[in-house]
């Protein structure tokens, strides 16, 4: 049997790489006992949802946009890079 | 050709600022990346039409965002951005001798309301710059640039045991911190 610390191992590791049929196996007989780490896999999961949604709403966010001063520093850039060659 | 970067920039000159600045969360970075994504573009027009300009612009960026990261690494001592002790043993705080829960995790969902989905997030933001700098730098790579672990393990040259160990720590320490600091409206 797993412990909790295992168990919640298993749980982060899943995220990364897909886990052996057997780890696979033993963590869900684990996760169906146990409430808690049935929780710890849920708080990842809003973690990850979070992180996704923090990106999203930046990059939809019609407000920011690229400062004209930056832009005009940019072309300059890219005109005297080729100037140089 | 710098006219070819005066439309590019007038077109999806926002688009790719923001989505530099959502991954790097750092408006002189964000501006570099596009510059330097402008640079590339230039230099090996390798657009084919069977994409977007859009989406080929992006590619480079994404590329650009990841080289940003190696050279910050490069940067830095190895010893300030990997923990290499990183056991099993570092996780007492968490469990007891035998292996259970010191602390049971509470449930915590994403917000539905628009008011209260912003708050949490802005607590999760935080909660992430809190993040030690050993265990921010890979977590980054893996949950915010979503690169491969493989990749990852190249680039910090490290084993793919430390990336999981890491990884582990840094979320077990995300999610203890949300649950303090998220308290429901």
């Amino acid at each position: 049997m797993l412990t909790c610390k295992q168990a919640s191992q298993l749980i982060s590791q899943s995220l990364d790489h897909p886990l052996s049929w057997y780890e696979l196996m033993q963590l869900r007989l684990h996760l169906m006992m146990c409430g808690a780490c049935n929780r710890f896999r849920k708080q990842l999961n809003v973690l990850r949802v979070g992180l996704r949604k923090i990106r999203a709403n930046v990059e939809n966010d019609s407000a920011i946009q690229l400062p004209l001063d930056a832009k005009a520093r940019i072309v300059e850039k890219v005109r005297s890079d080729q100037h140089a060659k | 050709m710098s006219n070819n970067v005066n439309d590019w920039l007038n077109d999806h000159g926002d688009y790719l600022y923001r989505f530099a600045l959502a991954r790097l969360k750092d408006t002189h970075q964000a501006e570099d990346a596009v510059q330097e994504t402008m640079l590339a573009a230039i230099k090996n027009n390798s657009f084919e039409g069977d994409s977007s300009i859009r989406t080929w612009l992006t590619g480079i960026l994404k590329h650009k965002i990841i080289d940003m990261q190696r050279k910050l690494i490069r940067e830095q001592p190895v010893s300030d951005i990997i923990d290499l002790d990183a056991s099993d043993e570092s996780m007492d705080d968490f469990f007891d001798k035998t292996g259970h829960w010191l602390d049971k995790p509470q449930s915590f969902d994403m917000p539905d309301h628009a008011l209260e989905q912003s708050q949490f997030l802005s607590v999760l933001d935080a909660c992430m710059q809190k993040l030690p700098k050993k265990l921010k730098v890979i977590f980054m790579l893996r949950d915010v640039h979503e690169m491969e672990n493989e990749n990852i393990c190249k680039e910090l040259d490290i084993t793919p045991t430390n990336a999981w160990v890491m990884l582990y720590r840094a979320r077990m320490g995300l999610r203890k911190c949300l649950e303090m600091n998220w308290v429901k409206g």
